[in-house]
């Protein structure tokens, strides 16, 4: 099975009892491994030989587990749950960024872990059970005590907690932004061949800013951007 | 292990494919030479669909553009970094220097921000104004014919503003300001800042049949498939191979050059590192275009009876008066720029507006200057999109942290909201920064590796702190909050590391005197006469520009003299 098949049962409970350690060792046949080759073409994005190497070893170890990942996808939709026209973080495939972000930069791994282990602690603490088991308002009660920084560490055992969440927050919010889902949500509109011509006429009013007349006559004229350049002989554009 | 020969006999050999070889690559090969280029990394063409990362979404990184493996993330188009695996450097204890490397058909010019200024009159005279450092060996006048050819051929956008530091040019039409710019145009005027038109070598028209205009995604440090922005491999190698008249060596890592008995050039020893063995190359002249500091490292390796300090250093300078841009930075918050519409203003790659140097030195606690450059905009989200935003909360009265609705309303409402300003300017030469070769150490080549030893001086630090100064002037004028506290003295006022710039030049500087320099005003070496450099090692000073508009001026300046003193059998 493709370990990320597989990270995607986990987060939706089809496999139960299936750890991702054991999951992830069935993957080490000859014909599976072939099988992910020809996946990382399709998903090739213009990588040398030794960053796919590089990028194979992290995919296919394991560090965070089946109980991390499940306590990550409740958090990460808390985070960012769905809205009327926009999917949740899990939705978006947070959780499996994070799966990889802390093999990749495993200066996350030990925030991470311990941050988990502190909130089910937490959880026992006020509820006796596990943080992904307590009820969605048993787990928003904590988490509103966690999810705002305390300056004035007023509640200094909370302080541990606060700066867990912080951590998940900016890792949800990175993992949601930068999928397709979430750039759609935030409305950038780049990234594809264009023609910059300003900016729109009811933004430039509406910031009470304007193109003056004398910096405009030296910008691009793109109704003649595809005519070749030439000029006299002082450096005076006449095509 | 015996060392291979190849039987052909060049009559140039370029080593290195950056902004210098590559500029030389297209004038010598031009010029009906037999030409051999040199490149110690892997063949590279921006239009291949293989290495392409042009128009990638981030989530098709599974790190979504994390820097891991690239010093500028997932998508940055350089072949090696601040690091390259199994080729240290090492350094002076105390001191610090960052060396840049790119191991690519092209090298470096795929990275870079196509910023390309001309050096003013005033740059390559500066001692006569201040008498730090010295004086260039040529005036503007030399160099003006080739900037201005090199406007032609290569392609910049610009604007011709009479300044009598910043010359005009032969400009492309620069694109129209972005609304982050706008805000920018009006803030810095009100700061008493000059503000122009960016100069990068991006092609907002068309300039010839072979090269396609820009299509606006701001990725020229992707390196652009349509070759509108300007690269030496883009431009001036694949063009020069492709017609079959350069022998291209790629993989190969030039070890030193080596002389005759009479201590004249005959060619070059390399290591493939394919097969890791050792070849040479003949040829009548060696030019060298590896970079300021891996040229002069092949010159002190090159040591033989006739030049025992190493080839070209009978003076003891190469490697001396090594010296980068200073660089300082600062970002804002600007509430005016909340809530953004949003609309495609990805734009040209880099600024669409500058500030070049604007002030009298007679009234400032620091010699020479530094530019303005300026980032911004709703841009692509990638990794580190969203870290600690919600903190801008604490400008307009809202809360901190949180989660759910609030979170992604922040989102939205703090999207292209921040404007950033990074300062680059003149340091002075010094003698004694400078790189030299590390008795103990090779790298897995075998081939002795530089040890840096380089310090600031408090020239570099005031500016650095007029440059903060300038930074908070310019945001209070805009209505900002300046993110971060004013770095203080401890910090060296926010001063960047040196070499962090990329802008390294000086260790083969060129002068009339052989006794204090390591070239002539042809970037001829004076111990040498078939040897040239034609990358930044020859500069004398750097001025507050970048490098790479000169580097290629030069660079075809002394191809030219190439050219002429081969028909004249001088060399």
């Amino acid at each position: 099975m493709d370990r990320r098949e597989s990270l995607k049962n986990i987060l939706i409970g089809t496999i139960a009892g299936a750890t991702v350690a054991g999951a992830a060792t069935s993957c080490e046949s000859p014909a599976e491994v072939q099988e992910q080759k020809v996946e990382g073409k399709e998903e090739y994005y213009g990588r040398t030989p030794k960053e796919i190497e590089h990028d194979k070893k992290v995919m296919a170890e394991v560090f965070l587990v089946e109980h991390e990942l499940e306590t990550i996808a409740v958090l990460c939709d808390i985070i960012l749950p769905a809205t009327a026209t926009a999917g949740s973080a899990t939705d978006a495939g947070v959780p499996e960024f994070i799966e990889f972000i802390v093999k990749d930069l495993p200066n996350n791994q030990l925030p991470i872990r311990g941050g988990l282990m502190w909130l089910d602690g937490e959880s026992n603490l006020r509820f006796n059970k596990l943080f992904k088991a307590a009820t969605p308002e048993e787990q928003i009660q904590i988490v509103d005590d966690i999810a705002y920084p305390d300056p004035d560490n007023k509640k200094p055992e909370m302080a541990y907690g606060i700066k867990f969440f912080n951590l998940m927050r900016n890792l949800t919010m990175t993992g949601y932004y930068t999928t397709r889902m979430g750039i759609d949500d935030l409305g950038y509109k780049g990234n594809v061949p264009n023609v910059w011509n300003g900016v729109p006429a009811e933004v430039l009013a509406e910031h009470e800013v304007d193109y003056e007349p004398e910096w405009i006559a030296k910008c691009v004229d793109i109704t003649k951007a595809g005519t070749k350049a030439e000029w006299d002989e002082k450096g005076n554009l006449i095509t | 292990m015996q060392i291979i020969e190849n039987s052909q006999e060049y009559d140039a050999i370029i080593v290195g494919s950056g902004a210098g070889g590559g500029m030389a690559t297209h004038m010598l090969a031009n010029a009906g030479l037999k030409v051999a280029v040199v490149e110690a990394g892997p063949y590279f063409d921006p239009k291949d669909e293989e290495t392409r990362t042009q128009l990638k979404w981030p989530w098709e990184s599974p790190r979504r553009g994390a820097s891991t493996n690239r010093a500028f993330g997932d998508y940055d188009m350089s072949w090696g970094d601040w690091k390259v695996d199994g080729e240290p450097y090492t350094h002076e204890e105390g001191t610090k220097f960052m060396w840049w490397r790119s191991r690519m058909l092209g090298g470096r010019t795929n990275h870079w921000g196509r910023i390309s200024l001309r050096f003013g009159p005033t740059d390559f005279k500066h001692k006569d104004v201040d008498g730090l450092g010295d004086n260039w060996p040529i005036s503007y006048d030399d160099v003006k014919p080739y900037y201005d050819k090199l406007d032609k051929l290569v392609g910049v956008f610009g604007s011709n503003e009479g300044l009598p530091n910043d010359p005009d040019g032969f400009f492309l039409p620069p694109p129209k300001p972005r609304l982050h710019e706008l805000y920018y145009i009006k803030a810095a005027r009100k700061a008493g800042v000059r503000v122009i038109p960016s100069r990068l070598s991006i092609l907002t028209k068309k300039l010839n049949d072979d090269r396609g205009v820009c299509f606006y995604c701001s990725q020229c440090g992707r390196s652009c498939t349509q070759y509108a922005d300007f690269s030496a491999s883009s431009v001036f190698v694949i063009p020069a191979k492709n017609s079959g008249r350069i022998d291209l060596f790629t993989n190969c890592m030039v070890k030193s050059v080596m002389t005759d008995s009479e201590g004249r050039a005959t060619g070059v020893s390399y290591i493939n590192k394919n097969d890791r063995r050792e070849y040479q190359l003949k040829g009548r002249t060696v030019v060298l275009g590896a970079s300021a500091c891996s040229s002069a490292r092949i010159l002190m390796n090159s040591k033989s009876s006739q030049h025992p300090n190493g080839l070209g250093n009978s003076s003891d300078v190469v490697g001396r008066y090594l010296h980068d841009s200073t660089g300082g930075g600062r970002a804002a918050f600007v509430p005016q720029l909340m809530n953004r519409k949003t609309y495609n203003e990805d734009g040209v790659g880099g600024m669409h507006v500058y500030s070049p140097w604007w002030l009298d030195n007679k009234k400032l606690d620091f010699p020479r200057g530094y530019h303005i450059e300026i980032w911004g905009g709703m841009g692509m989200p990638s990794y580190g999109f969203g870290f600690n935003h919600t903190e801008f909360n604490k400008y307009i009265g809202g809360d901190i942290g949180g989660y759910g609705d609030k979170l992604r309303e922040d989102a939205k409402r703090f999207y292209g909201a921040v404007i950033g300003l990074s300062g680059r300017g003149e340091a002075i030469a010094r003698y004694d920064n400078r790189c030299t070769i590390d008795p103990n150490v090779v790298d897995q080549w075998g081939i002795p590796v530089l040890k840096f030893d380089y310090k600031w001086s408090d020239y570099e630090r005031l500016q650095a702190r007029h440059m903060q100064k300038t930074f908070e002037e310019v945001f209070d004028a805009m209505g900002a909050h300046v993110l971060g506290d004013t770095p203080g003295k401890d910090q060296d006022y926010g001063l960047l590391a040196p070499g962090q710039i990329i802008h390294e030049v000086g260790t083969t500087r060129m002068g009339d005197n052989a006794k204090t320099s390591v070239t002539n005003k042809y970037s001829q070496l004076h111990d040498c006469d078939n040897v040239f450099v034609v990358d930044a090692g020859v500069f004398t000073s750097q001025a507050d520009k970048n490098c790479t508009w000169t580097i290629m001026a030069l660079s075809m300046r002394t191809s030219e003299y190439i050219i002429d003193q081969m028909k004249k059998q001088n060399i």
